[in-house]
């Protein structure tokens, strides 16, 4: 289309695309906002002191991860480590396990007390029989799901159970982990066959089958899909009343939904240790305002 | 950020401390069986190499003069004062070349083969497992398959034909063709892997600009192989010189190299002779001469002989690693 | 001519040659069975299956067929070779428990238990045991071995209450089984310690953090999932084993004699014969048809078992497969 200026050049009008219209068939869903999903954190007995850190700092190879940390951990809660990739939630998670002493060069200096005894003072399985953990992938063994629940049924004792004895445990295990309805008709399946989902959930199952006081958990459901994820963030609702539940993850949505108590890390410092309303409306320190409010991370 | 606080040297927790772990007690008592087991038979293992390895090294200086390398084998009632093992020596390295030149274009060519075409499919999983049975194969079932071809008439030029016609069917080119068979799987397998673990991107390239597959083959990937190739040539001239039922079988175990015939190259191929292995076996209590001595001398080379491929596969594959971060396909 | 070699080939051209050479493989594999198989007929021919019987002395029926005529009549066949046969199955029976239980052991000790300095020189000890040739593991064991235990561990009334029938002179089960052992050991250990070690970490992490003792996580997890590899190594041991000749020329006595279970601790000291080393043994007397169709029976009795250990071995790891990760 051509328009002539007053000036008398000709001026091509720049080509727009063509307008659409949208037709509304139906009426738009309204989305649920967040703090109206209470369903997950239902409110708790909150128990007593389980763990606590005392000035723990953690090296690996000479370079601090973990810088001074005293945190308590209580019975009936869940806490949420937070904070941006390599800040050391990950380190600091596996240290209340002594899992960091799988590393040659890690060096940990401070206290971790579980049930006011000092870890070191305990045997190192009899500590991870009493803490359990669950990883970022799910690792289940390449056996069968009952053989998986029942592994540290199994090995942590001097004789070998029999199956009639362990029978119920793994069934209560699988309940509690919410993969019973799903697994009950083929317990002796190979593990590796379930979906992600299902394998994290048997990971939870095989970790709680020994009746753990605390359950660690390292980003469990970045691995998964968001109704894997919502299925385990229930479960760790309904795990609170009998553990302690300790989760890493670097989702501040799912921190929101899942934690009672939130504590925040940045490059190996606490930087800040509160409730989840605290942390995430009214924070303290100004670094926790930014990252809540995705300044950065 | 990350800084290394002096403190940690100061404070007596710095040693990378351990907690406490669980004692043996509560340990299973097969667990604990298993445990000693195991530092047991690791140990012995280690014990067992070192004293087979001293023992033949001193019955070795005990017995092995330089000379005894550099002189033919002598007939002699008096064992330790005549003759040395020049011809078995010559003999070894000389079916060792026949092997490895029979084996290398084979070898190479299939690993190509399978590993950059491999259609049709089923023609290459019958390579594949043609190979899986050749290596599987004890020794002496391919020596005594070397004998039945090459006493057909057919092949009666490649050895001596005794005056009643039968062909006689021993010779090195018999022995060398069977060290071939042997020789081909290591050889196959490390250039097999060695190519499968050139990363894709490498061929693409090449393809990008244009070269056709042959000629990627030959400039690309073959050069970049060529540790796994040593290595598997190694290997393969490592099975060849440790090999001893093909030699007794098909060499005919004359104790001087004899040639047949008239031409001066065909002939020595045509001939019988000795190696290492089959000299150490006839000087044993097993074979006919009774001079231990001997054989000790000669086992004495021969293990010097393997351990020395060893630490030439143990080098390349070090070698390799540092240049490239691959491996090399040697097994432990 | 070669002009056309040297100019830079065709794919096609290059895929259908290289394709070629390596169906020359596949013939050599048809033209060994066709042969052995060819050579060894008559033996089948005469007796059927029954030469693996037992019935008279090996030896003496061995001994007769070297005299026959080109055209042997089908009486210089017989043979009954089961004492053979015993002697192989009795050595691997022997060899691969014992073999296969140091190497699985060994195997832990390298990956999980050695300090570091000590696994560097494990490694290259193990590879060394398995490439030393086997006429020097023979050499040690029948000028060491072999007069050790005949002078120093049996006893002069042991041999003179079998006298009559035997002589022990130290040749025999008991050091033919001791040296095969340590010849079969460092093939499963190589393999064996491979796949140890590449078992997935997140499995040990898994296995620790759930409380179990290191050796029990070694075992229950570790070992577990490398059983495919397990029974791999004891295939090829096996074949190893059954294939051996040189040594077992060497150590074992060489008489066609059936060592009886009966007879206590002598048992372990009586003379015998295998499969692979009576193809050495009887080597030269190929040329009388009725021993080269014995001895080439034998050789197709080995190839044949050869086939058969590949097929179970895959057979038992079948069933294994379904609990391993799909890579």
């Amino acid at each position: 289309m051509r328009k002539s200026a007053a000036n008398g050049s000709t001026m091509r009008e720049p080509d727009v695309p063509p307008v659409r219209t949208i037709v509304v068939d139906r009426a738009p869903v309204p989305v649920t906002p967040p703090t109206a999903r209470e369903a997950v954190r239902a409110p708790s007995s909150v128990g007593s002191e389980r763990l606590r850190l005392e000035d723990v700092s953690i090296s690996y190879g000479g370079k601090m991860a973990v810088r001074s940390v005293t945190l308590p951990i209580h019975q009936g809660e869940v806490l949420a480590l937070i904070g941006p990739s390599g800040c050391g939630k990950t380190t600091l998670l596996r240290t209340l396990n002594r899992l960091t002493e799988l590393t040659p060069s890690a060096i940990r200096l401070g206290r971790v007390l579980l049930d006011g005894e000092d870890v070191d003072e305990l045997a190192d399985t009899t500590l991870r029989a009493r803490v359990a953990m669950v990883f970022q992938q799910p690792n289940p063994f390449p056996m069968s799901i009952f053989d998986n629940v029942a592994f540290a049924l199994r090995e942590q004792s001097r004789k070998r159970p029999r199956r009639g004895e362990l029978e119920p445990l793994v069934l209560d295990a699988l309940r509690r982990a919410g993969l019973y309805e799903e697994v009950r008709e083929e317990l002796d399946r190979p593990a590796l066959r379930l979906s992600g989902g299902q394998q994290q959930r048997l990971c939870i199952a095989r970790a709680i089958a020994p009746r753990p006081e605390v359950l660690l958990m390292d980003e469990p459901c970045s691995a998964l899909d968001p109704i894997s994820t919502g299925v385990i963030e229930q479960l760790i609702g309904e795990l609170r009343r009998e553990l302690a539940v300790v989760i890493v993850t670097h989702n501040l949505a799912q921190a929101h939904r899942v934690a009672d108590k939130v504590a925040f890390m940045y490059l190996g410092d606490l930087v800040e240790y509160g409730s989840t309303a605290e942390v995430f409306e009214e924070p303290r320190a100004a670094r926790t305002r930014d990252y809540v409010r995705g300044a950065f991370g | 950020m990350s800084t290394f606080v002096p403190q940690l040297r100061a404070n007596r927790h710095a040693r990378a401390q351990r907690g406490r772990r669980s004692s043996l007690r509560t340990w299973r008592w097969g667990d604990r069986l298993v445990l000693l087991g195991a530092w047991a038979g690791g140990l012995g293992l280690c014990v067992l190499a070192a004293a087979i390895v001293t023992y033949m090294g001193y019955r070795g200086i005990q017995y092995l003069r330089p000379g005894l390398l550099f002189t033919r084998p002598e007939l002699s009632a008096s064992q330790s004062h005549s003759g040395g093992f020049l011809d078995p020596l010559i003999g070894t390295v000389l079916l060792t070349v026949i092997g490895i030149v029979l084996a290398f274009p084979l070898a190479i060519a299939s690993a190509v083969w399978i590993a950059e075409y491999g259609r049709p499919r089923w023609l290459a999983r019958v390579v594949e497992s043609s190979i899986e049975i050749v290596a599987g194969t004890p020794d002496i079932v391919i020596a005594i398959f070397g004998l039945a071809v090459f006493q057909l008439s057919i092949l009666a030029p490649l050895s001596f034909t005794a005056s009643g016609g039968g062909v006689w069917g021993k010779s090195f080119i018999a022995a060398g063709a069977m060290m071939s068979l042997i020789a081909l799987p290591p050889l196959f397998t490390a250039t097999r892997d060695g190519l499968q673990a050139v990363p894709a991107h490498m061929r693409e390239a090449a393809f990008a600009l244009g070269k056709t597959r042959i000629a990627t083959i030959r400039r690309v990937l073959l050069p970049g192989v060529r540790a796994n190739v040593a290595t598997g040539v190694t290997l393969g001239i490592s099975r060849i010189v440790g090999d001893t039922a093909i030699v007794i079988l098909l060499l005919g175990s004359t104790l001087h190299i004899e040639s047949q015939g008239g031409m001066p190259g065909v002939n020595l191929l045509r001939g019988t002779g000795s190696t290492l292995t089959s000299y150490v076996y006839d000087n044993s209590p097993a074979g006919e001469g009774n001079a231990s001595q001997k054989a000790y001398a000669a086992a004495f080379v021969l293990l010097l002989l393997v351990l020395a491929l060893n630490m030439a596969v143990d080098f390349i594959g070090r070698k390799h690693a540092r240049s490239t971060g691959l491996g090399t396909g040697a097994q432990i | 001519m070669l002009e056309r070699l040297r100019r830079p080939w065709p794919d096609h051209r290059a895929e259908r040659a290289l394709g070629a050479m390596s169906s020359l493989v596949c013939l050599c594999v048809v033209a060994m069975v066709g042969f052995v198989a060819l050579r060894a007929w008559p033996t089948f021919e005469h007796q059927g299956l029954s030469w693996l019987g037992s019935g008279g002395e090996v030896d003496r029926q061995i001994g007769g067929m070297i005299a026959t005529s080109v055209h042997p009549p089908a009486s210089a066949f017989y043979v009954r070779a089961w004492p053979i046969l015993y002697g192989t199955l009795l050595t691997t029976a022997i060899a691969l428990p014992l073999g296969l239980g140091l190497a699985l052991l060994s195997s832990i000790f390298i990956v999980e238990l050695a300090p570091a300095r000590l696994r560097r020189v494990a490694i290259p000890v193990i590879r060394l045991l398995a490439s030393v040739p086997s006429v020097i593991y023979g050499l040690i064991g029948v000028l060491v071995l072999v007069p050790f235990v005949g002078n120093h561990v049996i006893t002069t009334s042991e041999k003179t209450s079998v006298q009559n029938v035997v002589q022990l002179n130290g040749a025999g089960l008991a050091v033919a089984a001791v040296i095969l052992t340590v010849m079969i050991t460092p093939i499963m250990v190589a393999l064996i310690s491979d796949a140890l070690s590449s078992v997935p970490v997140a499995w040990r992490e898994g296995a620790a953090a759930l409380g179990v003792n290191p050796m029990r996580a070694t075992l229950a997890v570790t070992v577990r999932a490398a059983r495919p590899a397990i029974v791999a190594a004891a295939v090829l041991a096996t074949a190893r084993a059954l294939g051996e000749a040189v040594m077992l020329s060497m150590v074992s006595g060489s008489r066609s004699f059936s060592p009886k279970p009966v007879d206590g601790v002598i048992f372990f000291f009586e003379p015998l014969r295998t499969l692979a080393a009576s193809i050495v043994e009887f080597a030269e007397g190929l040329g009388a048809p009725a021993l080269r169709s014995t001895i080439y029976a034998f050789a197709f009795l080995l190839l044949f078992s050869a086939f058969a250990l590949s097929v179970a071995g895959y057979l038992v790891k079948l069933p294994l497969r379904k609990y391993q990760v799909r890579a």
